[in-house]
């Protein structure tokens, strides 16, 4: 595209109408696909979130703001105590506790990873990356049933362990945090693994090799050299990470036993058993703020990291 | 397996069955997951040349906020006793008048004029059974007949126990462990209940689903769970058994009703028909293990089933036995935070 210059001539001004005229045309399917079926939704979600819950599920057609007073009050079905939420902060801090080491793991194991892929020639690296899509080809719950079937108590890995007499009794793994944790590692590794790498490619290993050239120590020009120019890619894959997490339902379901709610299963038990469709949507546009705020912060983050960049 | 992926294997068996023949009409139902047999359907698409698709859900609740929501195209759903009301009185259900279809004769005494549907003006019996305990009884060899399996757990049990994600039936069985009526507001029961819950739960290993090949793979030992599955957990790990707690334990039915938005409300109705055929409704239980509710119906049952224990209840015990409803809006909404309360 030319630069923004005074000279332009009038004809060229009607061309570049033109073109964005036709730019906006070609993604329009994409821009009404998005606002349909995205905000869409949202709006009536948030809609249903002022309503009144129907006794049999549903909504009544009435203002009303206990769904939203019900996100972090309760009244206590006993002595009617208004009181804080503690079920549901509870619910609120396992998913961002848990999504939070989800994060951690996948950032440990991807890191490593995605060094190697960028290290490796050019010619080899397609070949890399087209194995960490691998799994992308089987169904999502396939695959967390695949993991049921190793951590379960007569699964693959108790079984060798025991064969091998190196434990007795079979480790309880499935229905557990740990159970939950691995399986959303597993699924969300490869939303990691490709930002790093995308940044890791456009890294001059050239600052690396000068850095040791000045007598920097490994750990010093991971530090000081590799992490800050890489940052971006760490806080994308983060984020890539961390959100999908939090809103994570098949993976708790199945792998967690459901004794434990997170929050997706937590909004699907008002839309269910509970009734309370008002306090799902509620709980919904909640989750929607975390995420929000969540990508605030990577905003914030990517521009000081960006700068770093430059520099 | 659970009931996400029998209800793919279920769907792909369906579309095997059903894909070749081009039938003149179409019937789509809405019924649970691994509960409806292929050879029952085969057999109506073949006699009344109607091309029938099945649907799973997991949950009345599933079903009820699925239909309430408009645009789902079923013809047909089976609820649970406890629910139908709620489906009657939502005026979700077509009033297709089963006792004067030429088969209602066939419906057992106990379940033509049930309180759920007085005078059976809706929806005709699918199958029962109950909701006790099943155990693994080389785990455990103490009385089964007892819900302190999972409310006041033995040592043995403890850390195997799973509990199913069913707020009625888990609270309706605490209820009756504490001597109270299900449903009840009573508020000092209801206290005490959720504290037996929560203390309770610390044992548990879950709450989960798809229990008949958990007691396969030996992963629980005792579940609160539903007596079709009972039998068929025993079928895969031969020291399973089912108790009956005798502080009071809930009977349940599924029958199947057809919608007021059905597109098509006449194979609808032949089907509801046709179900209340004795050798039918043996095919129903043939599949999914549970009693049906058509008198006649134990000629054509298999052999295994006829003396099963899961099926027949203990004489000394049926008396504890009592049929779930509906409960109030204000139930619900307590149960619903002393279920929230369990979870968090």
């Amino acid at each position: 595209m030319p630069d923004d210059s005074p000279s332009l001539s009038k004809y060229e001004l009607a061309a570049r109408k033109q073109q964005t005229r036709r730019n906006l045309l070609l993604c329009s399917p994409a821009l009404i696909v998005l606002l349909l079926a995205a905000s869409g939704p949202l709006l009536v979600m948030l809609f249903y979130s002022f309503l009144k819950s129907g006794n049999y599920g549903g909504v009544i057609y009435e203002f009303s703001l206990d769904g939203w007073l019900n996100v972090f009050l309760v009244r206590d079905i006993f002595d009617d105590v208004l009181k804080v939420a503690d079920a549901h902060l509870s619910v609120f801090w396992r998913s961002i506790k848990l999504s939070a080491m989800t994060t951690f793991t996948c950032l440990v194991i991807g890191f490593p990873t995605a060094y190697f892929i960028a290290t490796r020639p050019r010619e080899s690296r397609n070949f890399w990356l087209f194995l960490i899509t691998i799994p992308f080809w089987t169904n999502l719950l396939i695959r967390t049933f695949a993991i049921l079937e190793l951590i379960r108590n007569n699964g693959i890995v108790n079984n060798l362990l025991t064969d091998l007499h190196i434990i007795e009794q079979p480790i309880q793994m499935m229905y557990t945090d740990f159970a939950i944790m691995i399986g959303m590692t597993y699924v969300y590794l490869p939303l990691m693994i490709l930002p790093l790498y995308a940044s890791m490619e456009k890294l001059d290993f050239r600052l690396v090799e000068a850095a040791y050239d000045l007598y920097a120590t490994r750990i010093r020009v991971l530090r000081k050299v590799i992490i800050p120019l890489i940052k971006p890619g760490i806080v994308a894959g983060s984020i890539l990470v961390f959100i999908p997490s939090l809103g994570a339902f098949v993976t708790p379901r199945v792998l967690g036993g459901g004794k434990n709610l997170m929050l997706g299963n937590l909004i699907e038990l008002q839309f269910g058993q509970g009734r309370n469709w008002p306090l799902g949507a509620a709980l919904s546009i909640t989750l929607l703020f975390i995420v929000m705020a969540t990508l605030l912060l990577y905003v914030r983050y990517s521009q000081k990291g960006g700068v770093q960049h430059e520099q | 397996m659970t009931p996400i992926i029998r209800k793919s294997i279920v769907g792909l068996a369906m579309v095997a069955i059903s894909g070749s023949a081009s039938a003149a009409g179409e019937l789509n139902l809405y019924n649970w997951g691994n509960y409806t047999n292929p050879e029952l359907i085969t057999k109506f698409e073949k006699a009344h040349d109607v091309k029938v698709t099945v649907t799973d859900y997991d949950s009345n609740d599933a079903a009820l906020a699925k239909v309430k929501a408009g645009g789902h195209g079923f013809d047909m759903v089976v609820p649970s006793a406890n629910y139908m009301k709620i489906w009657i009185d939502e005026g979700l259900l077509l009033e297709t008048r089963p006792d004067q279809m030429s088969n209602f004769k066939n419906v057992a005494k106990d379940f033509n004029d049930p309180v759920w549907d007085p005078g059976r003006r809706y929806s005709v019996p699918w199958q029962w059974g109950t909701v006790g305990m099943i155990v693994d009884t080389s785990v455990y060899k103490g009385d089964i007949n007892t819900s302190a399996l999972f409310l006041d757990p033995p040592d043995e049990l403890k850390g195997k126990i799973n509990v199913p994600p069913e707020m009625n039936d888990v609270i309706s069985a605490a209820i009756m462990y504490l001597g109270g009526d299900p449903c009840t507001t009573d508020k000092d029961l209801l206290r005490k209940v959720r504290d037996k819950l929560v203390e309770a739960k610390k044992h548990w290993l879950s709450m989960d689903y798809g229990m008949i090949e958990k007691f396969a793979g030996r992963d629980v030992a005792a579940s609160l769970y539903w007596n079709g599955a009972g039998f068929r957990a025993r079928e895969k790990n031969a020291d399973v058994r089912f108790g009956y707690p005798q502080e009071g334990f809930a009977l349940w039915m599924d029958s199947v009703a057809v919608l007021k938005d059905a597109k098509n409300a006449d194979n609808a109705k032949l089907f509801q028909n046709f179900v209340m055929m004795p050798e039918n409704a043996a095919l129903i239980s043939a599949f999914a293990r549970y009693a049906n509710g058509i008198e006649g119906s134990d000629k054509y049952m298999p052999e295994d089933m006829k003396n099963a224990p899961e099926i027949i209840i203990d004489p000394k015990l049926s008396g504890a036995g009592k049929f779930l409803l509906a409960c109030s809006p204000r139930a619900t909404e307590m149960y619903t935070a002393i279920w929230t309360e369990l979870q968090k």
